[in-house]
C-alpha cells in the first residue's frame, strides 16, 4: 500500500514526485513506457518560456513565470545543463509591432523580469542569420534552454534516490474507488494507494474516466520538428518566435542546450483517437520549411539529423488543470499540462505538494532527503587532466564508444546503473547521448548494445530500442543461438 | 610526450597502405591510431569478393585484402594502437588520443596522415517522415551485425538506396533467410556498380525501382511496412503512385559522407562538394604537413583506388617527414576544376614542383553517359582527351596527366564530359 | 539467338552482346574489353558459376563469426545449398587465412576457405 501513486513519469509526474520526496511518504510512479519521459516530455520545444504571452489572470501564466524563476536552482540540485539564451519575438510587418507591445504589457502584468523592445537594427546585431526584413523583436532574457527528458530523468533519479519506487511498462488500464483508497490496475498487477496524482499527460482525461466523469477532454496537438547538426551551432544564438497567432507560438528556430538546432513545430490538432500518432508528415516538414523561411532563410537543412513529432495536451478548458478532482477525493489531477508545460514543472510540482499538504495537513518530513543529483561525468567536457584523472579511477571512461559525441564507455555504464536508468538504446541516447549525433548511432550501435547486454545480463536480442515491441536483432545467423560461440 | 616521424589517424585500408609505404621510402617510427578492436577498418565486415583486382591482381573479399596489409605492417613492425581515439588534432600537429589502457596521451608528430574514412549518411539527411521505429538500420550498420557480431536484423527488407552497400546487402540477407522485397532508387540511375546490380539483384529477382522513394515509414515501436511512390523529374512524390510493403526492416544506402571533425577542428579547409579536405597532388592539406587519404578525402567505390591514392599520401608524407621544404603551396600552383559533367575533382591543386612524372586525377561525373569523352584542358586548350564507352556517378575515374604535359601557368586545369558529337 | 548482359568479372561492367549463331550454335561475344569477358559471356551462357562469401559459425574466438568463401566459383543453382552446408559446419580457432574450412563443397570439387585468421581465446 503505498501513500501515493503518481500516474506517468514524463518531466511534471517525475517532477511532482520528487517535490514528494521532501516527505515521509510511499511514493509508486506508474509509466506506461519502457523508461521514463517517453511521452510528450521527450518531443518538444526544449525551450524554458519567459512567460510573457499567457493571459495574467491564467494558471498557465503565473506557473510559468513563477517555474522560469526556479529553473537556476533546480537544474543546479540535479546537474542538469540549463542556459538561459534569452528569446526573441519578432515582427515582420508594422501590423505586428503591436503585437509586440501588447506581449510586452501582459509580461509587465504577470511580472516577466527584464522584457525590452529591440529596434530591427538591434536584432541584426544579436542574429546576424535572421532575415533582414524583421522590424523589430521582443527581448526576454530569462528565457532558456534545457534538455526536457534530462531533466524529467533527473528529477525521476532524485526522487528515487529519495525513496520513491517506479513501475515501468505499467499501464494504467482500470482504477477501483476501495474505502480509503485506490486500486490501480495494469494487465497484470495491482497497485494500491491512498492518493492518485494524475500526470498521465494526453491520456490524463481517460485516466480521470476510470474515477469519475471527466468534465474535461485531452486532445493530441501535433507538433513536428528538425533537428539540426551541431555543425549548424551559432546559427541563432537566442530562440527566435514569430509573432504569436490563434494556434500557438508559431515556428521557432532555437539553439538547444548541446548545440544543435531545432526548427518547429507546427500545430495540427489531432482527433481525440491519434494519441499515438508521434509521426512525422512530408507535407507538414515542407509547411515548416516554408513558414521558418519568413524569419530565416538560410537553415541548412543538409545537416538535419533527424525529424520527430510530439503530441501536446491541449485540454478543452484551455488552461493547465491542477487540482485535486470535486468528485472524487485524494485523487488529483495535472491535467492539459500543454506549453509552457515544461518551464512550470518546478512551480506546478510544488503546487501540487501544496495540494496533497492540504489534504493531509500532518504529513512528516522526510529526515534523509537530499535534493542534490550525484552529478554525471561529462568526458567530452573536462580539461585533458581532469579527463586523465578520470581514467585513472576508473579506465572505462578511457575507451570512447561514441565518436560523434565523444562519449565515453564509463558515462554509458553510469547512466545503466543509476536509479531510473537506461535499459533500451533510445533510453541510453536520451542520458548520456550516443547516437545523438550525426552518425545517429550507426557506428556505436553495436557497442552500446554489448555494454547493455553486459551491464544488465541480457541477450543482443533481448534489447530494445524503445518500447517491449520495439526489438532490433531477430536473431542470430546460421541458426545459432545466442551462446553458439561460448 | 611522444614523438612519432607520421602518425597515421585509422587503421582501414587507406591508414594501412599509408603507413606501410611510408615505410618502404624510409620513414622510421610511424604509429597507426585505430579506434576499433582491430586493424582493417570497413574491411572486415565487407566479407564480399571484389576487392583486389587492381592492386593485386586477383580478387579478394575484404577481410584477405585487409589481412595482407596488417600482415605487412606486422612484418614491417609498425607501431600500433587499437581501440584508441583521437580526441583532438592542432594545427602544429600535437596529436591527443584517449584509451582506457593509458588514458590520455599528447603526440607529436612531424607529420599526420589522415585516414578516418567516411560514415553513412542517416534517414534523418533525407528526413523521411513517419515513425521512429526500430528496424531502420544503415546499410553498414546491418553488414555489421549481419557479418561481424552474426545477428540478422531482419526477416522482410526494404532497401533505400542502390549504393554498393545496399546492393551488397540485398544479397547477403537473402543468403541468411530473409526476404528483400524491393531495392528503391530515387534517382533514374542506381549509384552501385553494375556487377553489384547483376550479381546482388538480379541473380536472386530482387526489383531495383528506380525513381522511386520510401515516403512515409510505418510501425510505432518496429518498422510494419514503408510506403514507396515514383517520383517526378525534380524527385518529387509523384501523388497516386504510392506502393506499400509490408515489412520489419528497412535498410538505408543512401550516401557515405567523409569524416571531418577532427580536420574540421584542426582548420583545414574542406571542400564543400566532396566534404574531404581540400589536397594538392601529394594528398597534402592546407595544413603543411597534414596529408589525407581515402574516404575520408572523397568517396571511393574501389578500395584498390584508396591504396593507391593512400600509398600515395604516404609516400609524401615519408619524403615531407625527411625534407620539410617539399610542403605544398611553394611553387606553381595549378587549381582543378569541375566543369560540365564533373561533379569534382580530386586532387583540388597540383603543385608542380612536388609531382613527378605524372598526376592522376580522381572525379566522378554527374551522370550517366554513353560512349563519351573526359577532356582535360589547361587554361582552355585541350592537353588530354579520354574516351569511354560508359560513366556513370557510382563510378570513379581516374585520368593520368603526363607532367610534360602541364605548362608552368597560372591557369586553371578542368575537365569536363564530351558527347562524341561534341555535345555535352 | 542474341543476349545482352553485363559483364561481372570486374568492376568494369563491361555491356556484353552474346549472339549464337543458328547452324552450329557457335557463340560470339561483342562489348568485352578483355579476354576474361568473353570467356565470362559464354560461360553465363553456358554454366553460369558465382563465387560464395559468406560465414560461418566459429568457435573460440573473439568474434563469433568467421567470413569464408568459395575457393572458386560454384554452380549458381547451387548457391542456397551450399549455404545450407556451410551453415551447419562449425570451426574452432584458431584459424588461418586461407585454411581450408570445407573441403569438396557438395561435390563441387571447390573448397570453403577462410577470409581472415583469428586467433584463439
Amino acid at each position: 500500500m503505498y501513500d501515493i501513486a503518481i500516474i506517468g513519469a514524463g518531466v511534471i509526474g517525475s517532477a511532482v514526485a520528487r517535490e514528494l520526496s521532501r516527505y515521509a511518504l510511499k511514493i509508486v510512479i506508474l509509466e506506461r513506457g519502457n523508461d521514463v519521459a517517453v511521452g510528450t516530455t521527450k518531443a518538444n520545444s526544449a525551450i524554458v518560456h519567459a512567460g510573457y504571452d499567457a493571459p495574467a489572470t491564467s494558471l498557465k501564466g503565473k506557473m510559468n513565470v513563477k517555474g522560469n524563476a526556479m529553473y537556476d536552482e533546480v537544474c543546479q540540485a540535479l546537474d542538469v545543463p540549463f542556459k538561459r539564451v534569452g528569446s526573441l519575438v519578432v515582427a515582420q510587418h508594422d501590423e505586428e509591432l503591436e503585437t509586440l507591445e501588447s506581449l510586452l504589457e501582459n509580461g509587465k502584468l504577470l511580472g516577466v523580469p527584464g522584457l525590452e523592445i529591440l529596434s530591427g537594427d538591434a536584432v541584426a546585431a544579436r542574429e546576424p542569420n535572421l532575415n533582414q526584413s524583421i522590424k523589430a523583436a521582443l527581448y526576454a532574457p530569462t528565457a532558456g534552454i534545457v534538455e526536457p527528458w534530462e531533466l524529467a530523468i533527473a528529477y525521476c533519479e532524485n526522487a528515487m534516490d529519495n525513496g520513491v519506487s517506479l513501475k515501468l511498462n505499467f499501464e494504467v488500464k482500470g482504477i477501483d474507488r476501495k474505502a480509503g483508497c485506490f486500486e490501480i490496475h495494469s494487465k497484470d498487477e495491482t497497485v494500491t494507494a491512498s492518493t492518485v496524482i494524475n500526470a498521465a499527460g494526453v491520456y490524463a482525461d481517460a485516466v480521470y474516466n476510470m474515477v469519475a466523469d471527466s468534465h474535461f477532454t485531452i486532445k493530441p496537438r501535433r507538433g513536428q520538428y528538425y533537428l539540426l547538426d551541431k555543425e549548424a551551432n551559432g546559427l541563432v544564438n537566442h530562440v527566435i518566435f514569430p509573432c504569436p497567432s490563434k494556434l500557438g507560438k508559431g515556428i521557432l528556430v532555437a539553439p538547444t542546450i548541446d548545440g544543435n538546432v531545432l526548427i518547429g513545430p507546427d500545430s495540427q490538432d489531432l482527433t481525440p483517437f491519434d494519441k499515438e500518432a508521434t509521426n512525422t508528415t512530408g507535407d507538414r516538414l515542407q509547411y515548416i520549411r516554408e513558414t521558418a523561411a519568413a524569419i530565416c532563410e538560410v537553415v541548412p537543412y543538409k545537416l538535419n539529423i533527424t525529424t520527430f513529432a510530439g503530441l501536446r495536451a491541449e485540454p478543452s478548458t484551455g488552461d493547465f488543470i491542477i487540482e485535486e478532482s470535486m468528485e472524487v477525493k485524494n485523487f488529483i489531477n495535472v491535467a492539459g499540462i500543454k506549453s509552457p508545460g515544461l518551464s512550470s514543472a518546478p512551480a506546478i510540482a510544488e503546487r501540487v505538494a501544496s495540494i496533497y499538504l492540504d489534504i493531509n495537513p500532518n504529513t512528516a518530513e522526510n529526515p534523509a532527503f537530499n535534493p542534490i543529483r550525484r552529478p554525471r561525468v561529462k568526458f567530452a567536457d573536462m580539461t585533458i587532466e581532469a579527463k586523465q584523472e578520470m581514467i585513472e579511477k576508473d579506465p572505462r571512461y578511457g575507451r570512447i564508444i561514441c565518436r560523434c559525441e565523444m562519449i565515453s564507455e564509463g558515462e554509458i555504464i553510469d547512466a545503466i546503473h543509476r536509479n531510473a536508468g537506461g535499459r533500451t538504446l533510445n533510453g541510453i541516447k536520451r542520458r548520456v547521448r550516443p547516437g545523438a549525433g550525426r552518425c545517429q548511432g550507426g557506428f556505436c550501435g553495436p557497442r552500446v548494445m554489448e555494454i547493455l547486454t553486459r551491464e544488465l545480463s541480457l541477450k543482443m536480442t533481448d534489447i530494445k530500442q524503445e518500447g517491449l515491441d520495439s526489438y532490433i536483432l531477430t536473431g542470430k545467423t546460421k541458426r545459432g543461438d545466442e551462446d553458439d560461440a561460448i | 610526450m611522444t614523438q612519432y616521424d607520421i602518425v597515421v589517424i585509422g587503421g582501414g585500408p587507406a591508414g594501412l597502405a599509408a603507413a606501410v609505404e611510408a615505410r618502404e621510402q624510409g620513414a622510421k617510427s610511424i604509429l597507426v591510431i585505430e579506434r576499433d578492436r582491430e586493424l582493417g577498418g570497413i574491411l572486415q565486415q565487407c566479407i564480399h569478393n571484389g576487392f583486389g583486382l587492381r592492386v593485386f591482381n586477383e580478387e579478394l573479399t575484404g577481410p584477405e585484402y585487409a589481412e595482407r596489409f596488417i600482415d605487412e605492417l606486422e612484418a614491417m613492425a609498425i607501431e600500433y594502437l587499437l581501440d584508441t581515439m583521437v580526441l583532438e588534432i592542432t594545427q602544429d600537429r600535437q596529436i591527443i588520443i584517449s584509451n582506457s589502457e593509458k588514458g590520455i596521451q599528447i603526440i607529436n608528430a612531424k607529420s599526420i596522415v589522415l585516414a578516418m574514412g567516411c560514415r553513412e549518411r542517416t534517414r534523418g539527411a533525407l528526413a523521411i517522415p513517419g515513425y521512429r521505429p526500430a528496424g531502420v538500420f544503415n546499410a553498414g550498420t546491418a553488414q555489421r551485425y549481419i557479418n561481424v557480431e552474426g545477428y540478422m536484423v531482419g526477416k522482410r527488407v526494404v532497401i533505400l538506396g542502390s549504393g554498393d552497400i545496399g546492393l551488397i546487402m540485398a544479397r547477403r540477407m537473402t543468403l541468411e533467410g530473409a526476404q528483400v522485397l524491393a531495392v528503391a532508387e530515387i534517382m533514374p540511375f542506381s549509384g552501385g556498380l553494375t556487377r553489384n546490380i547483376v550479381q546482388c539483384l538480379d541473380d536472386y529477382n530482387i526489383p531495383l525501382m528506380l525513381s522511386h522513394t520510401i515516403t512515409a515509414i510505418k510501425g510505432k515501436d518496429r518498422v510494419e511496412g514503408v510506403v514507396i511512390q515514383k517520383v517526378d523529374q525534380k524527385m518529387q512524390p509523384i501523388p497516386g503512385t504510392e506502393i506499400e510493403y509490408k515489412c520489419d526492416t528497412i535498410l538505408l544506402s543512401v550516401g557515405l559522407i567523409p569524416e571531418n571533425e577532427l580536420s574540421r577542428k584542426a582548420g583545414i579547409a574542406i571542400d564543400p562538394v566532396t566534404n574531404g579536405p581540400v589536397v594538392n597532388s601529394n594528398m597534402e592539406t592546407t595544413i603543411p604537413g597534414i596529408f589525407a587519404c581515402g574516404n575520408v578525402v572523397h568517396v571511393h567505390d574501389l578500395v584498390d583506388f584508396v591504396t593507391e591514392e593512400s600509398r600515395h599520401a604516404g609516400n609524401a608524407a615519408a619524403k615531407y617527414v625527411m625534407d620539410e621544404s617539399r610542403s605544398n603551396h611553394k611553387g606553381t600552383v595549378i587549381r582543378t576544376k569541375a566543369e560540365e559533367g564533373v561533379g569534382y575533382i580530386v586532387p583540388q591543386q597540383i603543385d608542380m614542383d612536388s609531382i613527378d612524372g605524372k598526376v592522376a586525377l580522381f572525379m566522378r561525373v554527374r551522370n550517366v553517359y554513353h560512349n563519351a569523352s573526359l577532356s582535360v584542358k589547361l587554361g582552355g586548350v585541350e592537353i588530354k582527351r579520354v574516351k569511354h564507352r560508359h560513366l556513370a556517378p557510382g563510378e570513379m575515374v581516374r585520368v593520368d596527366i603526363d607532367k610534360q604535359l602541364i605548362k608552368e601557368t597560372q591557369a586553371e586545369m578542368t575537365v569536363s564530359v564530351v558527347l562524341e558529337e561534341g555535345r555535352v | 539467338m542474341t543476349k545482352e548482359m553485363v559483364c561481372i568479372v570486374c568492376p568494369m561492367g563491361c555491356r556484353l552482346t552474346v549472339t549464337s549463331a543458328d547452324d552450329t550454335g557457335t557463340l560470339n561475344v561483342i562489348g568485352n574489353q578483355c579476354k576474361r569477358g568473353e570467356a565470362y559471356a559464354i560461360e553465363e551462357m553456358t554454366n553460369p558459376t558465382r563465387m560464395l562469401p559468406t560465414t560461418m559459425i566459429i568457435r573460440g574466438s573473439l568474434l563469433k563469426r568467421l567470413p569464408v568463401r568459395t575457393e572458386k566459383p560454384i554452380p549458381k543453382e547451387l548457391i542456397f545449398e551450399a549455404m545450407k552446408k556451410i551453415d551447419d559446419v562449425v570451426v574452432e580457432a584458431p584459424i588461418k587465412r586461407g585454411d581450408v574450412v570445407i573441403s569438396n563443397l557438395l561435390g563441387t570439387g571447390v573448397n570453403v576457405i577462410a577470409s581472415r585468421s583469428m586467433k584463439h581465446i
